[in-house]
């Protein structure tokens, strides 16, 4: 680079030597004041120039001319009018500017032409503010360094401004970082103040003048460089707008040669680590929401975050310190609440964000925002204060169906100072809003819904089908399976009644009670045994209860057995009272048949709990 | 987890898991079959698609790709952090089914309810733990559940999904040998105890059919599901099942004294024929080295096996034998709740709970052997104590609500049988002898006791008491609910106690509590991005093979081992070269075209599981290739240290110098946190590797093999530099090896 760079320097002198006529108008640049700020990384050029019309036509155009290594690190550029006296600096809005053709200049020689805001007539003063931001100017010398060394850069400019045209009085002002200065140009009218190198004033200078001076001297700027941004800007009418920066950041410095100690780097972090960035600082817009930060493989976590009601700051510190050539990935992301950012206007909405990225003295070197719009957005435009490359595309994301209208701004080389608003203006229903939510809402709707039809009708292709019958008979089996449980249930409770009536004996004595309470438990058996019947026959019939029914006739069977043995010993009681034996003598008769009705009583309960399992 | 830590990926293997994943959605099912991946296993390069259980990947993949389908734009690491969670929910419900089929619902819920927090397998369920245990459990579990319910209902019907489930089983996990021989076991247990049904034929004939021809079509297994032993006990129970069958068919159509005569005639011959079966396959089996074994499934029979012959196995702290404490810490009160579950199991005994005795039985040894099948026994142990618990409630319930009603019905009655089951035990015996003749069961000894006891009892109590087993005192039966109540919260307590703390860590990421907050350490990640973002792309990393995985899958570079130890060789190699001295080690890494060296330092923080400490596997796996590398020397006087008394073989090792460079500068003594003692040599230089990349914490150090013209020079002024380098070099002179 650096050697590319004094080529260019020579071939520049020698065009500027070999310049023939000049192409341009009569003007004169009455004063020229340029400060060349270099404490981060960009350097930053303020001109003012007051310009004078000395011809006889009236100009409309104002040519800019860099040296061309300049020129092609150029990143912005803006020239305002500035009308106000002093040094009140109210900036009208910038001109045009654009490239313009070399006009028979030298290839070594941009040149970029402003059109003025009205035309110059014989006379007319003008004063013009030119701010042009540079990157990759600052060049590391040496280009690799140690960890232990410090960080030098090394600048190339002319003490005199090239220009096409006549100067009659110029000053130039370096302000450097506030370090070491390794070495400068010195001419004559040179003077190193601090940290602020000035040349000049020279006066009544030829157009095209030039004399190269080089500044060396520590730089302990961030050199960070994001090699590629992409910035994902989605509206969501919800309220939110997301963004989600994904860099890639390099550091851009000399690069670090040989060891890296980790030792060093803590233990004498100021000497042997200079060159290293730790953090870096972004500033986002204020009321910045769920802010995150990760890379590939997860979250990172060293990061802080203050806020304000002015803003958000997050500073943040990349997994490892990055030295001269060190690169690395990460991701933020952040939400802001719609209501700063969307606006409506004559029937569009608009939505007003900032282009760039939010860290500070980033340089990027190739930025693309992708602004998400929401499903259904219709006749997009965007507005930007400066040209970039624009594109659409379709994002397909959370349930979408038509996908997402995505407008995609290009631009290389993104300095801060192109941190300025741009415009998204498009045309979106409320409507559309309440698409993803019925969706949803349907989508369930209709879940549930066939789950409901599967569970309650019946869709057997074939009525006849075997298994489709043997369903039926086994639904068939288990209804009568219940009756024929609630029938021996029903006896079971008349059982618990003549037992019931005994105790009624016992305690009254009243025999004629308990005769009549066993005539009609006997009249109500009866009933229910005919009942059972027909249902056990009904079982019988069928095969796939082929393995029920034995079980079925064994409960019946012991249940009419308990009846016949509860009967018998109903009937010793009773007669035992008639014949007025002693409780104990009837307890002892009957302590036999009590054995029995207590056993028989077992087993149908342990059948009917069986059945109760089918 | 993700809540406390962040949505990350676990450990080492699931990083293996997540590249594989991505590798398949990024280029489909196709592409991954044939994937050769070569960067690991540099310069060999590994068949990913032939060598991996593709269950775990492809279950993600397709909910990553039905999501994405769905526009619902989910990153694959999202789908990968919560496919362990979403499973372990399945395996929940899995196991529900399984106990359900054995012991009734409640027994269900209960099991599914302490499966859902059993340490044990929140170990291998959190967030992030994308492991192949993560879909294998509840593969393993929902297998089961379908071969009982087989052989409950014994419909081909559910015997095909069985085989189905079996399948993803084997695409799952290697551990599908344990159902294959579980079940097995299981069919030969239930035809000695003359259990044998049709029911078990359907549940077991195809399932070996259709599971071993499914397998087959898993490309890691392949023709292994016929030719390892691992699957022959499956091939010799099905001939078994059928003979039985066709015994029992055979009884069917004749008549008892043929039956005689022709079980004498077939199994004579049948004698003479298994014998030259067995003979041949005694002796094709033999014909292989390991017998037709894998060293692991070798090393669950015989558990002193690996430690015997194959360090690589035995290094692995999962393959080691667990510790009591561990029992505790994985299962906690189940261990208690098991004895009483496989005592409810045996009451009454059916093939159902047979089968998860059996499985218990058979998952305890195997837990024995290697903590990390310690994740089998989970479930098994869930639902025994499912079981216990739900019987145990049942019966404390059942009699706490028979004694209300009883008590509400008359005083005295309560009364009564109070006093008449303050001691349970001489009721139940006195109703035993009371009533020889009685089916057995309590019951109805219960009952004969209460009509011995109070002959003019009133039947309505009597009928209240149905046949209600053991009816304990009411306050017994609260007090004893409330025991098992605050069990069960001990256990939520234990559990969630291990969730937060033992089981949710990333190990990734490390955090501790000081006084100022968290602290969190991040070195891991720090240095594989800066390995990946600041190294080319085609740069091959060496480390211990424990961080193989990671290297690949994080920071995107060839690393010459990782944990899929498929080759031990290359490991033996790099352990070689990890334990000896810098320039012999220069060579072999040199000769493997590695271009970093990562190792893992903890002395600074305390970090325990680091490189030192793991560095004697490495000496005995590289000396198990390379016999030159003794472990003895390593050891002074049999103790394994690093400070003044190492030998010089030990303080002059690679991993040594690379651990320890510099580190005396940063407290002027070199305390080792790890080891608690000082280091034993402080001041050295390296001359065939620069540091290039030192995290943080120092966790990861990462060095660079100097190019070699470095090492001409060296040799050229080799007399200068050997009294320049001074001490370093001086003792490397007394090492044999050099």
């Amino acid at each position: 680079m650096k050697q590319s760079s004094v080529v260019d320097l020579l071939l520049l002198l020698l065009a500027i030597a070999l310049l023939a006529t000049p192409a341009f108008s009569d003007l004169v640049l009455s004063k020229v004041e340029r400060r060349i700020d270099v404490t981060s990384q960009i350097a930053r050029v303020t001109k003012t120039l007051k310009v004078v019309n000395s011809g006889s036509e009236s100009v409309s155009e104002f040519a800019l001319t860099f040296p061309k290594f300049l020129g092609n690190n150029l990143a912005y550029l803006s020239v305002a009018p500035s009308e106000g006296k002093g040094k009140s600096k109210r900036t009208l809005v910038n001109l045009s500017v654009r490239e313009a053709d070399q006009k028979g200049l030298p290839d070594s020689i941009s040149v970029y032409s402003v059109a003025l805001p009205k035309p110059l007539s014989k006379g007319d003063t003008l004063t013009l503010e030119v701010v042009a931001a540079f990157t990759n100017v600052l060049q590391p010398f040496p280009e690799k360094i140690t960890q232990g060394e410090i960080h030098l850069v090394m600048l190339q400019e002319s003490a005199q401004y090239l220009s096409p045209y006549a100067v009659e009085s110029q000053s130039l002002s370096i302000k450097l970082p506030n370090a070491r200065i390794e070495s400068y140009t010195k001419f004559e009218n040179t003077k190193l103040q601090g940290s602020e190198l000035k040349y000049g004033p020279y006066k009544n200078l030829q157009s095209y003048s030039y004399s190269p001076i080089v500044v060396h001297f520590e730089s302990k700027a961030a050199f960070a460089v994001a090699e590629k941004l992409v910035r994902e800007i989605e509206v969501s009418h919800w309220g939110n707008v997301q963004v989600t920066e994904n860099y890639n950041v390099v550091h851009r410095g000399a690069q670090l040669k040989g060891e890296f100690s980790r030792l060093d780097f803590q233990a004498r972090p100021n000497p042997r680590g200079a060159s290293a960035f730790r953090h870096l600082l972004a500033r986002l817009p204020p009321r910045a929401h769920s802010i995150y930060y990760r890379d590939d493989i997860g979250n990172i976590s060293t990061s802080e975050m203050k806020s304000d009601s002015k803003k958000t700051e997050l500073l943040i510190e990349p997994r490892f310190p990055l030295f001269g050539g060190w690169k690395t990935f990460f991701t933020i992301g952040y939400g802001l609440p719609l209501t700063d950012f969307l606006f409506a206007s004559e029937g569009k909405r608009f939505l007003n964000i900032s282009f760039g990225s939010p860290i500070l003295d980033l340089v990027t070197e190739k930025l693309i925002v992708q602004v998400v719009l929401p499903e259904g957005s219709k006749d997009i435009s965007v507005t930007t204060p400066f040209a970039v490359k624009q594109s659409q595309e379709i994002k397909y994301s959370h349930l979408d169906i038509a996908g997402r209208p995505v407008v995609v701004l290009e631009k290389n080389n993104v300095v801060p100072d192109h941190n300025q608003h741009i415009q998204v203006y498009y045309k979106f229903s409320n409507i559309n809003l309440l698409s993803e939510p019925l969706m949803l809402i349907s989508g369930f709707f209709i879940l549930f819904i066939t789950c409901i039809i599967y569970t309650r009708a019946d869709i057997s292709i074939s009525k006849s089908s075997p298994s489709y019958l043997a369903k039926l008979q086994w639904d068939e089996v288990l209804a009568t399976l219940q009756e024929v449980q609630s029938i021996v249930q029903k006896c079971l409770a008349t059982h618990d009644k003549l037992e019931a009536s005994l105790r009624d004996l016992s305690r009254t004595g009243d025999i004629q009670t308990c005769k009549a309470a066993r005539k009609s438990t006997d009249s109500l058996l009866k009933d229910l045994s005919k009942e059972l019947k027909p249902l056990l026959g009904f079982l019988q019939s069928f095969p796939s209860a082929s393995h029920i029914s034995p079980k079925v006739e064994e409960l019946v069977v012991k249940e009419k057995e308990l009846q016949e043995k509860l009967m018998a010993k109903h009937t010793t009681v009773v007669e035992g009272y008639e014949k007025k034996s002693s409780g104990r003598d009837i307890e002892n008769r009957i302590a036999s048949q009590q054995q029995k009705i207590i056993a028989l009583r077992q087993e149908i309960e342990d059948l009917l709990e069986f059945i109760d399992e089918i | 987890m993700v809540i406390k830590y962040e949505s990350v990926i676990h450990e080492f293997d699931p990083y293996f898991n997540y590249r594989v994943t991505q590798f398949l959605s990024k280029n489909g099912i196709y592409e991954f079959w044939n994937w050769f991946d070569d960067r690991t296993w540099y310069p060999l390069g590994r068949v990913i698609g032939g060598t991996v259980y593709p269950g775990l990947t492809l279950t993600a993949g397709t909910i990553w790709w039905g999501l994405n389908s769905l526009n619902i734009p989910l990153s694959v690491e999202t789908v990968c952090v919560f496919t362990a969670p979403v499973f372990s929910a399945f395996a929940s419900w899995a196991t529900y089914l399984l106990t359900k089929e054995v012991k009734g619902s409640g027994a269900g819920l209960a099991a599914a309810a302490l499966l859902a927090m059993v340490p044990s397998y929140i170990s291998r369920s959190v967030a992030g733990s994308y492991d192949n245990e993560a879909v294998a459990i509840f593969a393993l579990i929902f297998t089961f559940y379908l071969y009982i319910k087989t052989l409950n209902t014994g419909s081909l019907f559910y015997a095909t999904l069985n085989a189905l489930a079996y399948f993803y089983m084997v695409c799952s996990w290697g551990g599908y040998t344990f159902i294959i021989n579980l079940i097995p076991m299981h069919v030969l247990l239930c035809i000695v105890t003359g259990r044998y049904s049709p029911r078990l034929y359907i549940a077991y004939a195809p399932l070996v059919v259709l599971g071993t021809l499914l397998a087959a079509l898993v490309p890691v297994v392949g023709f292994n599901a016929v030719l390892t032993s691992e699957h022959f006990a499956s091939f010799l129970v099905f001939i078994i099942i059928h003979v039985v069958a066709l015994v029992y068919y055979i009884k069917g159509i004749l008549s008892p004294k043929m039956f005689k005569v022709a079980v004498t005639l077939v199994v004579s011959i049948g004698m003479v024929v298994c014998f030259i079966v067995v003979a041949i396959l005694v002796a094709l089996v033999a014909s292989s080295p390991t017998g037709g074994w894998s060293g692991r499934s070798l090393s669950l029979l015989d558990p002193t096996y690996a430690s015997k012959y194959i360090p690589i196995i035995a290094s692995v702290s999962e393959h080691q034998p667990p510790t009591w404490p561990s029992y505790f810490m994985d299962i906690n009160v189940l261990a208690f709740l098991v004895p009483a579950g496989i005592i409810a199991c045996f009451s009454p005994l059916s093939d159902a709970s047979s089968f998860v005795v059996l499985y218990i039985v058979m998952s305890v040894y195997f837990s024995g052997v290697m903590v990390r099948l310690m994740l089998v026994l989970a479930p098994a142990a869930c639902i025994m104590s499912g079981i216990a618990l739900s019987q145990a409630f049942d019966v404390f319930t059942g009699s706490i609500k028979y004694q209300l009603g009883a008590s509400s019905n008359s005083t005295d009655d309560a009364e009564d049988n109070t006093s008449t089951n303050n001691a349970p035990k001489d009721d139940v015996s006195a109703g035993k002898t009371d009533k020889g003749e009685e089916i057995v069961k309590e019951r109805s000894s219960k009952k004969g006791k209460k009509k011995e006891r109070e002959p003019a009892d009133k039947p309505s109590v009597k009928a209240k008491i149905k046949k209600k087993a053991l009816v304990l005192p009411l306050e017994a039966s609260i007090v004893a609910l409330l025991l098992l109540i605050m069990l069960g919260a001990f256990y939520v307590i234990h559990c969630v106690w291990a969730a937060a703390e033992a089981y949710s860590a990333p190990s990734i990421v490390l955090t501790s509590q000081s006084r100022d907050g968290l602290h969190v350490f991040d070195d891991f990640r720090e240095s594989y991005a800066w390995l990946s973002h600041n190294t080319d792309v085609d740069d091959k990393v060496a480390s211990w093979w424990d961080y193989g995985y990671q290297t690949t899958a994080m920071a995107n570079r060839t690393v010459i081992v990782d944990n899929n130890t498929w080759n031990n060789t290359h490991i033996a190699t790099v352990g070689t070269a990890m334990s000896s001295p810098e320039k012999a080690a220069w060579e072999i890494f040199n000769s493997l075209d590695v271009k970093y060296v990562l190792v893992v330092f903890g002395g600074l923080i305390g970090y325990p599981s680091d490189d030192i400490n793991k560095f004697l596997w490495m000496v005995r796996i590289g000396g198990g290739v390379f016999p030159h590398i003794k472990e003895a020397d390593y050891l002074r006087d049999g103790q394994y240290r690093i400070d003044s008394e190492a030998t010089p073989t030990m303080l002059n090792s690679l991993m040594y110098k690379l651990s320890y460079y510099r580190f005396v500068e940063t407290d002027g003594k070199g305390y080792d946190r790890v080891r608690r003692t000082e280091i034993g040599k402080k001041h050295f230089k390296l001359t065939h590797f620069e540091e290039v990349f030192t995290s943080h914490h120092w966790m990861v150090r990462l060095y660079k093999l100097k190019p070699p013209r470095n090492r001409i020079r060296g040799k050229a002024k080799k007399l200068k530099s050997k009294t320049s380098s001074g001490l370093s070099s001086k003792s490397a002179k007394k090492n044999p090896w050099v």
